[in-house]
């Protein structure tokens, strides 16, 4: 149980840009719209935010500024998937593979340009932990909540709480679903599913650019071609092993972001000391392959997700 | 766009867009793209326009290099050819880059009869790999995509395992070298070509073509999964085992993959290596398959452009033109392809007006 306390720390900084990133997917996912380009966009998100960081530091907000740049660049990147898969009736795996290659190159490609190599600068802070006075003296939660943690930690669990309310509390929500389940007959109650589409893409643009910026800026010096190393894909598995739901979702990251964790306590854990490490990395995935055989039948994803609407079907 | 000519615009079209973009891309960042054609073209003939210089050396790299893609363009093909989207080349492949490097290094085998042996092991392990999501598919209905993108991470971190663990790597990076038994390498190949690691896989990749061609376009079993891909309802009406076919087709889209494991780590390396990322191979794959139009013929050509393109890679970054701007035209070409059923519905619209235009 103590270990579990020492590790939650780090778990929670691992959990974050999946948690952010996976509740992207689920906008996008319930509006009918498969996003595999996740990665990519946080990608885009990680190295905007980067250079942005690089370029305005010694301010002591610009990891905030540049935060605020990769959801503005994660956002814009995802129209082109939101336009290829809304407009253009594109295959939507075939548009986010393109997605994910053209991001690998053109943040690299843009390294070489600003900076002459193929990462970023490295910033000095990015963003700082911070403790909250009061709460950080509580017993239990203040430790692992309020001491010594990333601002956008906070934002991720808001972020879930947020979502919960937006899909299932509000019209937006409603319709959102709808045009993920039936695009037909919403279309029928006069939803609108093409700007319900764009609106859950570019949402999850904007959470993905955000995302990617979490991670590099909380998780690494630098923004380089290793710096996503699969965040993306993770988040994918944490939606669908959160069931497209977002306490699922939260749930699911925090035991992924465990998980990772576990690869760096393992050796000082008796039971765990023997597993190597590549099989910690391994387990979300792994698991995710076992939820979905687990979840199989029983319908609990978007059933016009992947689909091109085509408003004359019945 | 009906017919032999409509399947060729769309493909040109995609090419040429994505040509076009990364050109323009090099002008806005002040680069000059000139100097990305001539790297091509010093890539693919060896010619350096520059100092008038040939050299075979690029030419071996450029063949090389475009082996294991026209292998992943396979895979990704035959799976689309029946209605499949395997995603999943890059774990296949991974799959059989271990399978390869473990018999490499433990089967003791005369030679010739070892390097059959890689090989076949590499497109086993493959063939399970693809076996997963064709399986989940046909039994649970579940997507294949999701379950090949988890099953590319399992294969890459159980191949650093192996080499590190099961192959006992000294350095953690890479394996002890094969023995000559187990590889492609030829020194008559690579002496032709000044040194490149041009080696044997040119033999098992133009068998898998013709393979792909015979088994797609000559027997009923190819029949059958191109049916199931057109239409699964109909397919099974006339009697098309549609699970049997889904699981065959992702073995043999697996096989594929595997083999260009295979070739990658016996022919263009002679270890095993563990691995930070997946290579891409696999989405490289995506991209042949779709230009090339699914067909064999269709894959070779697209898999010697983006072959291209690789090969340029290294010129390019030598002559200070960053070399993902490869990525970036790669990239632009495929989204160019999505947006395939947009383009045809767009060009349907305009048909009926141009063809009153042409008064004939």
């Amino acid at each position: 149980m103590t270990i579990l306390v020492t590790m939650f720390p780090i778990a929670l900084i691992y959990a974050t840009p999946i948690l952010i990133a996976a509740l992207g997917g689920l906008y996008s996912e319930r509006s009918g719209i498969v996003n595999i380009a996740l990665e990519g966009i946080m990608m885009i998100g990680a190295f905007v935010a980067a250079a942005v960081t690089v370029a305005l530091e010694p301010n002591p907000l610009a990891g905030y500024y540049g935060i605020l740049a990769g959801v503005v660049a994660g956002t814009l990147f995802s129209l082109l998937h939101a336009f290829a898969s809304v407009h253009l009736r594109a295959d939507q795996v075939v548009s986010g593979t393109a997605l994910n290659i053209l991001a690998g190159g053109l943040t690299i490609y843009l390294c070489q340009i600003f900076f002459d190599q193929q990462r970023t600068t490295a910033f000095a802070t990015g963003i700082a932990k911070v403790s909250v006075p009061g709460l950080a003296a509580l017993p239990g939660l203040g430790p692992l909540l309020f001491r010594d943690v990333y601002p956008t930690s906070w934002l991720a669990l808001l972020l879930v709480v947020a979502t919960a309310f937006c899909i299932n509390r509000t019209p937006f929500g409603l319709r959102l679903r709808a045009c993920g389940e039936h695009p037909q007959a919403a279309a029928s109650m006069g939803v609108s599913v093409v700007g319900m589409r764009y609106a859950g893409v570019l949402i999850s643009g904007a959470l993905a650019g955000l995302a990617g910026a979490t991670l590099v800026l909380t998780q690494d010096i630098q923004y380089s071609l290793t710096s996503v190393h699969g965040t993306g894909f993770i988040a994918l598995a944490c939606l669908i092993f959160g069931k497209w739901n977002p306490y699922g979702v939260l749930g699911a990251g925090l035991f992924f972001g465990f998980s990772q964790a576990t690869s760096i306590y393992a050796k000082d854990i008796p039971l765990l000391r023997q597993v190597p490490q590549d099989f910690f990395f391994m387990l979300p995935y792994l698991l995710t392959v076992i939820a979905l055989v687990v979840f199989s039948g029983k319908s609990v994803g978007p059933r016009a997700a992947g689909e091109v609407y085509d408003p004359g079907k019945r | 766009m009906n017919g032999r000519g409509g399947k060729l615009l769309l493909p040109v079209l995609a090419v040429l867009f994505g040509f076009a973009l990364g050109a323009l891309v090099l002008v806005v960042t002040g680069k000059s793209p000139l100097g990305m054609f001539e790297a091509m073209l010093q890539g693919v003939t060896g010619y350096n326009v520059e100092t008038r210089a040939f050299n075979a050396r690029h030419v071996g790299e450029f063949i090389a290099q475009t082996l294991p893609i026209i292998l992943t363009g396979l895979s990704v093909g035959f799976a689309f050819r029946t209605g499949l989207f395997n995603i999943g080349a890059e774990g296949q492949l991974m799959a059989g880059s271990t399978a390869a490097t473990a018999v490499a290094l433990w089967v003791p085998a005369p030679p010739g009869l070892h390097v059959c042996l890689v090989l076949l092991a590499a497109m086993a392990a493959g063939g399970l790999w693809g076996a997963v999501p064709g399986y989940l598919k046909a039994r649970f209905n579940v997507h294949e995509v999701v379950v090949a993108i988890m099953m590319n991470y399992i294969a890459l971190f159980l191949n650093n395992w192996a080499v590190v663990e099961l192959f006992h790597s000294g350095d953690r990076v890479r394996t002890a070298t094969f023995p000559a038994s187990a590889m492609l390498k030829s020194h008559a190949l690579s002496a032709l070509t000044s040194g490149s690691r041009l080696n044997w896989g040119f033999v098992p990749v133009l068998l898998s073509l013709f393979v792909y061609w015979f088994i797609i376009e000559r027997t009923t079993f190819g029949f059958s999964l191109r049916a199931v891909g057109f239409n699964q309802d109909g397919a099974r009406y006339a009697g098309m085992k549609v699970k049997r076919n889904t699981i065959a087709s992702m073995v043999i889209a697996g096989a594929f993959a595997g083999l260009a494991g295979a070739v990658i780590t016996v022919g263009i390396f002679s270890f095993g290596r563990a691995l930070p990322a997946a290579e891409g191979y696999g989405f490289d794959g995506i991209a042949v398959a779709l230009v090339g139009g699914n067909g064999a013929l269709g894959i070779c050509f697209s898999g010697l452009l983006f072959g291209m393109l690789k090969a340029a890679q290294l010129l390019m970054q030598t002559q200070g033109i960053p070399k993902e701007i490869a990525s970036i035209i790669q990239g632009s070409i495929l989204l160019f392809v999505a947006m395939k059923y947009g383009i045809d519905y767009v060009g349907r619209k305009l048909r009926p007006a141009k063809a009153w235009e042409d008064g004939s």
